[in-house]
């Protein structure tokens, strides 16, 4: 009895292998992906000086009543170049985009969004990753969508793609939403 | 041209292997002794065509041939020839072929070695070693060859990893592979019994030998990258429970098991199907291993970088190669079970309970290293298992074993006795926690009770295996002809036993008592752990053959004496990257002092340095190193090594075909 | 998916080839809390790494994470509360030593599983011996025995 226990407990572990290999071959499973613990919580608050008006703070709660992006990126980050082009259009549809810069150079932050486009609405400086942190956030970029009660809906590692958009992000924004953005005048 | 020799000699080889497992397997079926006899021929052919292979890769990488994509990404002009060649292995095409090679190796070692055996054993053990030669001969064939080109030719190499270009790290893959594939031949053997349906003491006879150097390799193996890992990554840790680590830890902890279990399968017949069956794990964990390795799905900074496509391929060849063996097993468990009674109270009963131990620290390693990619697969959470919990375990399931390794040794085979046994043990137990205890207290200024326990142990287990030999010289005339007439293979047994026990002491002594400081030095400051002090004296820049380097120059002083000057240097290699910090070690047998240059942290000449005192960090190397001496003496005891003629007249007379 | 793979392989690599630990000199209120510092930063995961401790690392997040942890150290946190300020940021991941609830049962009563398993084994393996008949393989035992050296 013990000798085919054997080979049935082998054949468990291979289809547990099997399972593994098959889900990452589809891209469903990534072992070095973490995902976030912030789905359907409450946005952790951001509380940084803003990259171009150091005596201002960007807070989360001022985005209140608005479904927004945020965005983290560096000008180290070579996948935050290639998305620059995407977050510079979805800001021209009136997506607000508020951006924290990681781990940056403030001067080099700024002369990257002089020549690449600035899509934010406000931009959070944050050198020692202490906002990064309290968002969960462990690269670079990585971008997190809010609802407008402040709840955080959905997020992304990895450069946001039109795939990336339509597939995770797109539903969470109301065409209502962005003309209400730009009809607040908050961009 | 030389690339396309070397995978042309790959296809050859594939088709040898293919003859060498086949061929023999029918003719040992249908009773053909000619075509059992093809076996040997095969595999010094397939050996020649694999060595020819293996040789046209170093040739592609020392002339810097870089129309081969593998060249290009493991290898660069600047790389000294020695690493050159070491790069050949560095990455996940060139050790498949080192791996396949090291197959041949032994196989051809078996083939030469084994006229003792009966031909049909003989031929059906090559056969098997021959399937799987197949097996990772087709894996590299179609899906890793390491001799695919590409077009354009790149004009400079990729890699230039100065962590990679020392010598520990060119000896330990080769170590630990050896030992891998080694375990393919205890593996072959267990098959090619079950096969024949017949397993007795002869089987195991011929089977220690090989599953002992196997055993060799691989501890050594284990204890130069632990070793390579203490010296150049600068945290002075040696062990941490890595998945690919532990992959290499499990195969040792059963070859441990499964040369325990032989030396009972061979001396009393008992324990046939825990010696078949560890003998499969043994090589199948050696297999798993590669899996895991090689296929992405564990994180590791060992691991392979690799497509689940390539791990597909290697789970079902694990599928075939295990679930095969387990299947075989199943269908010839009435054929090889042990007939003889096993009394517990005896060395067979301790060994019994040796194997289950072994297995058990086994099975909970690999479920811990498994666990968190099975809760992750399965949608259940994303966990991380490291060294607190491997630690929590490893400890109490180790302490049986110490414990148990003095009682066993000393006890008799078949039937033994509480009172016999009671009356060797008493002295050395009363001895071990005397003294044991008394160590400590005189030797260390804290007393940490890991350290009393381990201390005990340590001497329980010298004067238990001391024991055994003084046994061997009690109550005869001339002791020195005693001693002469006691097998080497005892000896062994000795060594590898009091190998463990500085093991032991090694790692609870340097895991309680270690010390690691990170402090700020000004030239001529100096820092005190206990009795040592750690002097900056000056810091100076320094160029090497291909890099320039800060070099921190200290002295350490014991007791106010000084002991050593130490050199402690920040290179930064021509080819770029990130800085590198070799670090000043003074090493000692009862302890390591170890200083690391960090940075200048300002303009007065103040700098950032680590230091550490770690006791007797190098017993765990030598504790490994003994108890590989001691598996070498015992793997060349005078038993296996006899002549044909010695050997068929043994067979002849117990009655063993 | 493969281009956000490469890059994440790519930015890795820098961090993973600065193997080589970081030394940061720091100011510890006290003994106990160099202790618990040098404990914890042995215990966090770090997080950007191929399986390194917070301890072993150069990456920069695992920089900022240790000064985070030497500053909420500093302010009086205990071990147990720096340990919850990660997780909740990050999930269980970022511990080396998993925690105990319903999904980790298995894994840290599996040992203990295991040596009642084998215990059992043994058990039924001695009962079972005393059932069967005798040894029969006696004679050739004792001609074997008296060919192999006593070992």
């Amino acid at each position: 009895m013990a000798r085919y226990g054997l080979l049935i407990g082998f054949f468990i572990l291979m289809g547990v292998f099997a399972l593994v290999l098959d889900r990452m071959g589809s891209g469903e499973y990534n072992p070095r992906d973490i995902p976030t613990e912030f789905i359907g919580k409450i946005a952790p608050g951001i509380n940084v000086p803003e990259l171009y008006d150091p005596s201002k703070m960007v807070k989360a709660s001022d985005m209140q009543g608005q479904v927004w992006l945020f965005n983290v990126w560096g000008t180290w980050c070579p996948e935050c170049w290639r998305e620059h082009k995407f977050l510079n259009e979805l800001s021209k549809k009136g997506i607000p985009i508020v951006g924290l810069n990681w781990r940056d150079d403030a001067s080099e932050a700024k002369k990257m969004l002089d020549r690449m486009g600035n899509p934010f609405v406000k931009i959070g400086f944050d050198p020692d990753s202490s906002v990064a942190m309290d968002w969960g956030v462990y690269g670079a970029p990585e971008t997190f969508v809010i609802n407008a009660e402040g709840i955080v809906v959905a997020k992304h590692a990895g450069g946001i793609t039109p795939t990336v958009w339509l597939e995770k992000f797109a539903k969470h924004f109301q065409p209502a939403q962005s003309s209400t953005a730009i009809n607040n005048g908050t961009l | 041209m030389i690339a396309e020799i070397g995978h042309f000699a790959l296809i050859l080889a594939l088709c040898l292997a293919v003859i060498q497992s086949f061929v023999p397997l029918i003719g040992a079926h249908k009773g053909y002794s000619s075509w059992v006899q093809v076996a040997s021929p095969a595999a010094l052919g397939q050996t020649l065509f694999i060595t020819i292979s293996f040789f046209c890769l170093t040739y592609v990488f020392l002339v810097d041939d870089f129309s081969v994509a593998y060249a290009v990404r493991q290898s660069n002009t600047e790389l000294p020839d020695m690493y050159k060649i070491s790069a050949v292995w560095g990455g996940h095409e060139g050790s498949l072929l080192m791996w396949v090679w090291f197959l041949a190796i032994w196989t051809a070692a078996v083939a030469l070695f084994s006229r003792t055996m009966p031909l049909i054993v003989r031929g059906r053990v090559i056969a098997v070693m021959g399937l799987i030669s197949i097996g990772f001969l087709l894996f590299m064939l179609l899906t890793s060859n390491p001799f695919d080109r590409i077009f354009p030719a790149a004009l400079e190499g990729r890699s230039l990893n100065p962590l990679l270009q020392d010598i520990g790290l060119i000896i330990h893959p080769p170590m630990l592979y050896m030992g891998y594939v080694g375990f393919a031949v205890a593996f072959a053997f267990a098959i090619a019994a079950m096969i024949g349906g017949k397993l007795d003491s002869a089987w195991a006879k011929w089977s220690r030998p090989w599953t002992l150097i196997a055993w060799v390799f691989l501890t050594v193996g284990i204890a130069l990258g632990s070793w390579w890992a203490y010296y150049e990554l600068g945290w002075g840790g040696w062990w941490f429970w890595d998945p690919v680590e532990n992959a290499s830890f499990m195969p040792w902890l059963i070859g441990t098991a499964l040369i325990h279990s032989l030396a009972a399968t061979e001396k009393r017949g008992v324990f046939k199907a825990w010696t078949v069956l560890l003998a499969v794990f043994a090589f199948s964990l050696s297999l798993l291993g590669t899996f895991l390795v090689r296929s992405g799905v564990l994180t590791s900074v060992h691991a392979f970088a690799n497509d689940p496509e390539r791990g597909i391929f290697i789970l079902i060849f694990l599928a075939i190669v295990v679930g095969g063996s387990l299947a075989l097993y199943a269908w010839r468990a009435p054929q090889i079970r042990s007939a003889v009674k096993v009394n517990m109270l005896s060395r067979e009963g301790g060994l019994l309970i040796n194997n289950i131990l072994f297995v058990t620290i086994a099975a909970s390693i690999l479920l811990g290293t498994l666990y968190p990619l099975a809760m992750d697969a399965l949608g259940a959470g994303k966990i991380s298992v490291g060294p607190p919990y491997f630690d929590a375990l490893f400890v109490p399931l180790t302490i049986p074993v110490a414990m148990l390794l003095g009682v066993a040794a000393l006890a008799r085979w078949k039937q033994d006795s509480f009172a016999r046994i009671g009356n060797k043990l008493v002295i050395p137990f009363v001895i071990s926690i005397v003294v044991g205890t008394a160590l400590p207290f005189t030797l260390l200024e804290e007393v940490k009770w890991g350290a009393v326990v381990a201390s005990i142990l340590a001497v329980w287990i010298t004067l238990t295996s001391l024991q055994g030999i003084i046994d061997r010289v009690a109550g005869k005339q001339n002791k020195l002809q005693a001693l002469r007439n006691t097998p080497r293979g005892f000896y062994g047994m000795t060594f590898a036993h009091m190998g463990v026990g500085v093991f032991v002491m090694g790692i609870t002594i340097t895991t309680l008592y270690s010390t690691e400081k990170d402090i700020r030095l000004v030239q001529g400051d100096s820092y005190d752990i206990g009795e040592y002090s750690f002097v900056l004296n000056s810091v100076a820049t320094v160029k090497g053959p291909n890099y320039r380097a800060t070099e921190g120059r200290f002295t350490a002083l014991y007791q106010g004496q000084e002991i050593s000057q130490l050199r402690s240097q920040k290179r930064l290699y021509n080819a770029g990257g990130m800085p590198m910090t070799e670090a000043g070690i003074d090493a000692g047998f009862w302890r390591d002092l170890y200083v690391s240059l960090g940075e200048e942290l300002d303009s007065n000449g103040a700098w950032s340095v680590r230091i550490y005192h770690k006791p007797f960090i190098r017993w765990i190397w030598l504790g490994a190193l003994i108890m590989a001496f001691g598996g070498l003496l015992a793997a060349t005891d005078k038993r296996y090594r006899k002549t044909v003629k010695e050997a068929r007249a043994e067979d002849a007379a117990v009655g063993v075909a | 998916m493969k281009a956000f793979k490469i890059v994440m392989i790519l930015t890795f690599l820098v961090s993973a080839f600065s193997l080589q630990a970081k030394i940061e000199t720091r100011e510890f209120a006290n003994a106990q809390m160099e202790e618990d510092y040098a404990s914890l930063v042995l215990e966090l995961r770090c997080l950007v790494c191929q399986n390194q401790s917070l301890s072993d690392s150069n990456a920069e997040l695992a920089v900022d994470m240790r000064t985070k942890v030497y500053k909420m150290l500093s302010e009086g946190k205990t071990k147990a509360e720096i340990a919850d300020f990660m997780v909740a940021r990050y999930g269980d991941f970022v511990l080396y030593r998993p925690p105990v609830k319903s999904s980790t049962f298995l894994l840290w009563f599996g040992p203990l599983i295991f040596i009642v398993i084998a215990a059992f084994i043994v058990f039924s393996f001695i009962r079972r011996q005393s059932n069967e008949k005798p040894d029969i393989g006696e004679q050739d035992q004792k001609k074997a025995h008296s060919l192999l050296d006593d070992k």
